[in-house]
């Protein structure tokens, strides 16, 4: 679903739908993924599923920055140490059992907090190992993931997204748009006690995963939400088994907001062949339907692409595998870098205090022992017979986490893509990325790849570490027009920064000829160009950036070594760019950034040279 | 604790369930990774695997569970008092533990018991997940998200089949040998490469693209969760077909032959495909007697190895990381040229 293209926003009547099917099943059907800006449409949204759910039934709003402690559950520190022995406290995962977990800003939610919150939707309960706890709390529960995201390929994380059934856009409706219920919260009572009783066909089964298929979708958890979705449907107008229109409610609600390809006529009758060799044996008594599974495949078909809008399914491809690619330079960094909050190197004695945060468990671990004794002692010198009730933790008890920070490297490939760097330099340029990436791999970088050509710097992939994607983007890749080396320089810098922010270590590649021709406001002119290429240089040398020039000109330039002095980087012309000597060079952002990036400066200009055979 | 769907009713995946069932019979593969597409039910084939295994004998009340007849795995406890003064036996399931991502240290490597330490002021060691898991399965699920100081460890103990525990003033040691279970999805992040070659067999997964299959999947999950009991049930005979079969391979396991003729087999196509060490040759042969166990031959051929050559070798290629999908081809290729086509 894309927010950026005008999207003809689906009715309200359909969002008023979901909100009343997620409320009937909300932990069958997964949940909803909203996307829409912070305003009244949203609120309204939720408040219509507010009450459709039951009164009992929590709602929880999760802030994206929740800890595994709260989310997954932990030791309840209060009554731990008021009883004296361990009390589990449940995270928000298993105190949302039987009702929906809101979740903001899913856009930016991180694939390690998707993975746990898709485990416990998976599974209906949390697997605590923590603190010293074992437990399995049983919850089952629907996600509504907010997501605020304005470009395409911001979106919640697909292993969430194709978890949940709906992904509803609202990020068109006008605030002003009148928003009614069009279910009455009685209704929704008796189809959420009916639900579990419908019943579904096999030629509902398998129109619905032919229609997924047609449609592109190749998940098998689409068309079985789509499945559940059809029977809620069918709870909803109090029928005891699925109808044609159920299960083209489902069609259109979950498969075609999933759609990667625009199903044509043709390609909607090879499904049937399959079908027909399917379904031979299978006769269940089907009441609410007489129609052939050819045909309502075909009806499914038709609900699903009469909410498809044609240009937006090549938007749609965008969706899965490419997430990470963000439309403009600037907002690159603000991809969080993993939040790792480091690694536990241990505990020690200490206070607790601004720079050290107190570990619990190891504290109560510590007073433990001495827990008899010291009732011991106080029961002396008190009234004889009276006991402190609880636990008694002294200051000497106190223990703090030790944090190793390990800081990730991030490298940044700046990639002229300009007519200058011919085409076949290009491709040149691509091998040796690649046998950089491949490097990166094995020390667990992560990559960014920035390409400038004509007036624009792109990002093509923000920093990552999958290399699939960075050789995907890489190949895809194409040449020719202006050197905007400048704006190059600057989208690499920046980017650096916003890596900087967030506690990573950068460290820039830039593959250019260094014949600048675009200069910074987008006029052609080689001075102007050089000058502010130079300019732009000596910004990332006084920010004591880790770099590496690699000139991807024919014959080695002066344009390029003298661009790599102003930056303080590291100068290898390609023609001398064997693999070891690419691997050396990087082997050198492995050893000194990983603590300092700006020894780089004073590597430079002797370094400059070893790379030659 | 919620159903388990029954491995039996598993649709497809047929590389995937083999893999699972060949740690079943020899848990000395070395584990098992699970890679692909989403929504293929990975995380549902390995919770399957666990209502599918024989039953093991365990030395009574011993935390680790370790083995009566095998004096050389078990802990120092059960070392010492031999069999001779009347070690009590029992039967138990073997185990099929979970390793959750938001696991903390402590409670995997195992900690000082809480409890115990704050009512009774006893200091008592409290065993991990490890330390359940032993003689058993340990199973991280979106293992390449596992936080790193996680992977470490697990690195370790899966190296040396020990846990070694010093923390808190204890000072522990206990076995830990378990068959590693990942799964994962490559689009969230590669593993790394330490990690990778823990696992004896790697397994790619893919969404089935042919329809019928995909109907079948659907209904089978449906009338799961429409009544997991019933289901269950139905299935109960199918999976207690399996289970014998892996109990009788198992039996049969030491008996079966690997002549010379497949050992060279196995030793050509790793050099074909200049995979690094010998490991790949030795998980090779053992997953291929594995294989010939269960089928019931006496001895391994070039049919077993095929069988079992692509799992055991894919993630052993000295691999390009950006060649994305190249490695099952590469071993498919060198099969074709060892084994003619």
């Amino acid at each position: 679903m894309s927010g950026s293209r005008p999207t003809p926003c689906p009715p309200w009547e359909d969002a008023a739908h979901i909100a009343a099917l997620c409320a009937i099943d909300p932990a069958g059907v997964g949940g909803v993924s909203l996307r829409a800006p912070h305003g009244a449409p949203r609120e309204r949204w939720l408040d219509l599923l507010r009450q459709a759910l039951p009164a009992t039934a929590p709602l929880r709003r999760v802030p994206l920055h929740v800890t595994d402690e709260r989310l997954l559950g932990g030791l309840d520190l209060a009554a731990t140490l008021h009883t004296g022995r361990p009390v589990v406290a449940r995270g928000i995962l298993a105190e949302a059992d039987g009702g929906v977990i809101v979740l903001s800003m899913a856009e930016r939610l991180e694939a390690v907090a998707a993975a746990r919150l898709g485990l416990a939707l998976d599974r209906g309960e949390v697997v605590l190992e923590r603190d010293g706890l074992a437990r399995r709390l049983p919850t089952r529960f629907g996600l509504v993931a907010l997501d605020e995201g304005i470009a395409s390929e911001e979106r919640p994380p697909p292993a969430l997204l194709d978890r949940l059934a709906f992904h509803l856009d609202l990020s068109a409706v006008e605030p002003r748009d009148p928003l009614p219920s069009f279910h009455e919260p009685s209704a929704i009572e008796t189809a959420r006690g009916r639900v579990a009783a419908v019943t579904a066909g096999i030629e509902t089964v398998e129109a619905l995963c032919a229609a997924a298929e047609v449609l592109g979708i190749a998940s098998l958890r689409a068309p079985l939400l789509a499945l559940r979705v059809a029977r809620a449907c069918a709870a909803l107008a109090g029928r005891a088994s699925v109808a044609d229109e159920d299960a083209a409610t489902a069609a259109r609600l979950v498969l075609a907001p999933r759609a990667t390809v625009q199903p044509s006529l043709q390609e909607s009758r090879e499904p049937r062949e399959a079908d027909r060799r399917a379904s031979a044996p299978e006769a269940d008594a089907e009441e609410g339907s007489v129609t052939t599974p050819e045909a309502l495949s075909d009806l499914l078909l038709e609900a699903a692409k009469a909410v498809l809008p044609a240009g937006l399914l090549a938007e749609l491809r965008v969706s899965e595998g490419h997430r990470a690619r963000e439309a403009g330079a600037g907002r690159a960094g603000e991809r969080r870098s993993s939040g790792r909050r480091g690694r536990r190197t241990g505990v020690r004695k200490g206070v607790p205090g601004a720079e050290a945060r107190l570990d619990v468990v190891e504290t109560l671990r510590a007073a433990a022992p001495w827990q008899r004794l010291r009732r011991k002692e106080s029961g002396g010198t008190a009234a004889v017979g009276w006991r402190r009730p609880g636990l008694q933790v002294r200051r000497d008890d106190f223990r703090v986490a030790r944090f190793e920070q390990r800081r990730e490297t991030t490298v940044i490939f700046a990639v002229d893509a300009s007519g200058s760097t011919a085409l076949q330099r290009l491709a040149e340029a691509k091998g040796a990325v690649e046998m950089l990436l491949a490097e990166c791999y094995v020390r667990r970088d992560r990559v960014a790849l920035l390409a400038f050509r004509g007036r624009t710097t792109e990002l093509l992939l923000s920093p990552t570490r999958s290399l699939a994607r960075a050789k995907r983007s890489l190949a895809a890749l194409p040449g020719g027009g202006a050197t905007p080396l400048a704006a190059g320089i600057e989208a690499a810098e920046q980017l650096a920064h916003a890596v900087k922010r967030k506690g990573g270590t950068p460290f820039v590649i830039l593959l250019t000829d260094g014949r600048a021709n675009v200069a910074r406001d987008g006029t052609t002119g080689r001075s102007q160009a050089e000058a502010d290429a130079v300019a732009a240089a000596r910004v990332v040398r006084a920010a004591a950036l880790g770099a590496l020039v690699v000139d991807t000109s024919p014959r080695p330039q002066t344009a390029a070594r003298e661009l790599a002095l102003h930056m303080g980087a590291r100068y290898l012309p390609l023609p001398h760019a064997s693999a070891a000597a690419l691997c050396e060079a990087v082997q050198g952002v492995a050893g000194s950034p990983r603590a300092r990036s700006g020894d780089a400066a004073i590597r430079s200009p002797r370094a400059a040279w070893s790379g030659r055979p | 604790m919620p159903a388990v769907f029954p491995f039996s009713a598993l649709v497809g995946q047929d590389e995937m369930k083999l893999a699972l069932l060949i740690a079943a019979v020899d848990p000395r593969i070395g584990g098992v990774l699970v890679f692909g597409d989403r929504g293929t039910g990975k995380s549902t084939a390995v919770r399957a695997l666990a209502g599918l295994l024989p039953p093991m004998r365990v030395v009574a009340g011993c935390p680790y569970r370790c083995d009566p007849e095998d004096g050389d795995a078990q802990c120092e406890a059960c070392r010492q008092s031999t069999p001779k003064e009347g070690q009590k036996c029992r039967l138990l399931p073997v185990p099929v533990v979970d390793l959750p991502l938001g696991a903390t240290e402590d409670r995997v490597v195992g900690a000082l018991d809480l409890e115990r330490a704050l009512t009774e002021g006893v200091k008592s060691f409290e065993p991990g997940l490890l330390a359940r898991a032993n003689r058993g399965f340990l199973y991280v699920d979106e293992v390449n998200l596992l936080e790193d100081h996680l992977v470490d460890l697990l690195l370790d103990v899966a190296a040396s089949g020990e846990n070694l525990v010093e923390r808190e003033g204890l000072s522990i040691r206990h076995p830990a040998r378990f068959v590693l279970i990942g799964s994962g999805n490559p689009e969230e992040g590669e593993l790394r490469p330490q990690l990778l070659d823990r696992f004896g067999l790697s397994v790619e997964v893919t969404t089935p693209r042919e329809l019928p299959v995909r109907v079948e999947v659907v209904r089978q999950r449906e009338a799961f969760e429409r009544d997991p009991a019933a289901f269950v049930t139905k299935w109960k005979r199918k999976d207690e077909a399996l289970r014998r079969r892996i109990g009788t391979a198992r039996g049969r396991l030491a008996s079966v032959g690997v002549g010379d003729a497949a050992l060279e087999q196995a030793s050509r196509l790793c050099m074909r495909l200049g995979t690094d060490g010998l490991r790949g040759e030795l998980v090779l042969v053992r997953a291929a007697r594995a294989v010939a166990a269960l089928d019931g031959d006496v001895a391994v051929t070039d049919a077993h190895l095929r069988k079992v050559a692509p799992a055991a070798l894919r993630h052993r290629l000295r691999r390009n990381p950006l060649d994305e999908s190249g490695s099952t081809t590469r071993v498919e290729r060198a099969m074709a040229e060892v084994f003619g086509a």
